[in-house]
């Protein structure tokens, strides 16, 4: 089997003072292996863009080693940037130019020839449904346009693996779907990626592969399906009038909380149909409201960490 | 929204092959092309692009209408002045470039040029390029405001040749400093402090007052600091007249202390912004 196009082994890196360091990574290892989609999953303070800065070479890791295509991220740092592209959270493009004007210059910058660079730009102006708008002052974007040029920009040379940190944060549904089906087209041309997310249903849509990031530590990895395994399917909540109530509901399965009972489920209309008319006959009390609640990031921390995703800024405040 | 089909992968560029690690082997496009950025950055500064034009008229006004009735140097204030307002200009323009290489440090832009195999600092190169390319259009307005006031050189061409060479060695020893203050700061409020001190600096030098009408511990500074000299060699070339208003005989020690300040500025900055520059992100 050919070595991981990714390899990252016991990355540590710490900021602040050296008297009062703050731990951010401690220890992650991760691997991407070629033409993989791997999400990084985690909340906020994790980890996830450290990680990604360091095997994209803008940060030295204090510990450990990174390799990208058998080059080590520190020492072969030059030619490690030669097969990566990197899509951070903040636009890396000049709001001051227009699309086509900011395209241009990554293509330059790339060093590939003019008149290629004139056909790709047209081609991935088009590509990312920013034709119209692709002379305009990227200023005046919306912020799915901005992310699509932004991805749009890293694709210049068609890298071998694209890095892209938290593609869909802050995006509203719909521009998320398009962002989704713009990131499978990458993939669909061979790119190996290497996704962060804090969103469940995004590793899910996209990634083969996810690694649970958990306080500068991977804590659990495996294929979307596998994990959502382990945490358990959606399930239905039924909220009674009582506890008692609960109580008298013997369900197969069923885990009762308080007022509310929760019910796994596949989702499907029978199947939440079979569950309200079984617990309607053995209660003799209707529900009072039912949901089904598909497993969040909430879920799966709870599962497999044992506690409940925190952000960096609630740990600060706690 | 239809789905997005990127370019035809079979059609294009082919995957890079083996990597060679050189990245010095495309400085020159990757400075022509941090230049071309940096240049059409500022076209699209409308504020700066204003204040650029619109400062030496307003400067122009004050000084000659204002104070120049009250000023009494020796020779007619326009003359002795005008020197003073290009270098007041162009140096106020060129401090600018403290929030431009500010914005790009804090900004998204840089980790994509860091991603890259390019020599990244080229991005400082090119904010250097322009403001040379701006501050000598600033420059030309003063003039030309000048020339519309009333004030006129006796310089030869060459005299003017060299003018331009010392203001433009003026320009890039500022921008320099800049360059160095906006990859050193981390908020655009500190980048921006800078252009005050420089809109204030050359008051006390031999721009608009000679400096022997100070008190004795502020004519110290005024004699000692850059652009005093910078001022004495254009004002010698351009009407040739000292900061006494009494005709120049020997410009040559004035003109080559005037330069040694630009390159020394010119170096220690330089380097410090790259040094700065190469240790800040990588930590």
């Amino acid at each position: 089997m050919s070595p991981p196009l990714v390899r990252a082994t016991g990355l540590r890196k710490s900021y602040g003072s050296a008297r009062r360091p703050v731990r951010v990574l401690d220890g992650v290892d991760v691997t991407l292996a070629e033409g993989e989609v791997l999400a990084l999953l985690g909340p906020n303070g994790a980890g996830k863009t450290t990680t990604v800065r360091i095997l994209s070479t803008l940060l030295r890791p204090d510990g450990g080693t990174a390799m990208v295509a058998g080059y080590d991220v520190v020492h072969d740092a030059a030619r490690v940037r030669q097969v990566i592209s990197l899509t951070g959270q903040s636009a890396a493009v000049d709001e001051k130019q227009s699309a086509r004007e900011n395209l241009t210059m990554m293509g330059r910058l790339a060093h590939l020839p003019r008149r290629f660079v004139r056909g790709r730009v047209d081609d991935l102006l088009h590509a990312f449904d920013l034709g119209d708008a692709a002379d305009r002052r990227v200023g005046t974007y919306s912020g799915g346009m901005r992310r699509r040029l932004d991805l749009a920009a890293g694709l210049l040379t068609r890298p071998r693996v694209m890095f892209l940190d938290e593609p869909t944060t802050g995006l509203d549904p719909r521009s998320r779907q398009t962002m989704w089906e713009v990131v499978r087209e990458v993939v669909a041309d061979g790119t190996s990626l290497f996704l962060t997310t804090q969103y469940l249903e995004e590793a899910d849509q996209l990634a083969d592969r996810v690694a649970l990031i958990d306080d500068g530590r991977v804590v659990a990895e495996g294929a979307p399906v596998e994990l959502k395994r382990r945490v358990g399917d959606a399930a239905v909540e039924l909220t009674f009038t009582s506890a008692e109530d609960v109580a008298r509901v013997g369900l197969v399965g069923a885990t009762p909380d308080g007022r509310v009972l929760r019910v796994p489920t596949d989702g499907s209309v029978a199947h939440v149909r079979d569950v309200l008319a079984a617990v309607a006959a053995a209660v003799g009390v209707e529900p009072e409201r039912w949901e089904v609640r598909a497993p969040t990031l909430d879920d799966v921390f709870l599962t497999l960490t044992g506690h409940a995703a925190r952000t960096r800024d609630e740990e600060a405040a706690a | 929204m239809t789905a997005p089909t990127l370019p035809a992968p079979s059609g294009t560029r082919p995957r890079r092959p083996a990597p060679a690690a050189r990245p010095g082997r495309h400085v020159l496009t990757d400075t022509s092309a941090m230049i071309g950025r940096s240049l059409r950055l500022v076209r699209r500064e409308p504020d700066e692009l204003l204040l650029a034009l619109v400062l030496p008229v307003m400067l122009m006004v004050l000084f000659v209408y204002v104070f120049g009735g009250a000023m009494s140097v020796g020779t007619d204030y326009l003359t002795y002045a005008t020197p003073g307002i290009v270098l007041l200009c162009a140096g106020y323009g060129a401090s600018n470039t403290a929030i431009a290489v500010e914005q790009d440090m804090s900004g998204g832009i840089m980790d994509r040029f860091r991603s890259m195999p390019i020599a990244s600092a080229t991005v400082l190169v090119g904010h250097v390029v322009a403001s040379v390319v701006k501050n000598l259009v600033t420059t030309a307005v003063v003039l030309g405001v000048a020339h519309v006031l009333g004030f006129r050189s006796d310089a030869t061409a060459l005299e003017w040749l060299a003018a331009v060479g010392v203001i433009v060695a003026y320009i890039v020893a500022v921008t320099c400093v800049a360059t160095f203050l906006g990859v050193l700061v981390r908020s655009p409020a500190a980048a921006g402090g800078f252009g005050f001190f420089m809109l204030f600096l050359p008051y006390v030098s031999s721009a608009f007052v000679p400096p022997g009408t100070m008190p004795a511990w502020l004519r110290g500074f005024a004699e000692h600091q850059p652009v005093t000299p910078v001022i004495e060699t254009i004002r010698g070339l351009l009407v040739g007249l000292g900061s006494d208003a009494q005709p120049v005989a020997d410009l040559g020690p004035t003109a080559a202390l005037a330069l040694a300040w630009c390159a020394g500025l010119v170096v220690v900055f330089l380097v410090g912004a790259a040094w700065v520059f190469s240790r800040r992100r990588r930590q």
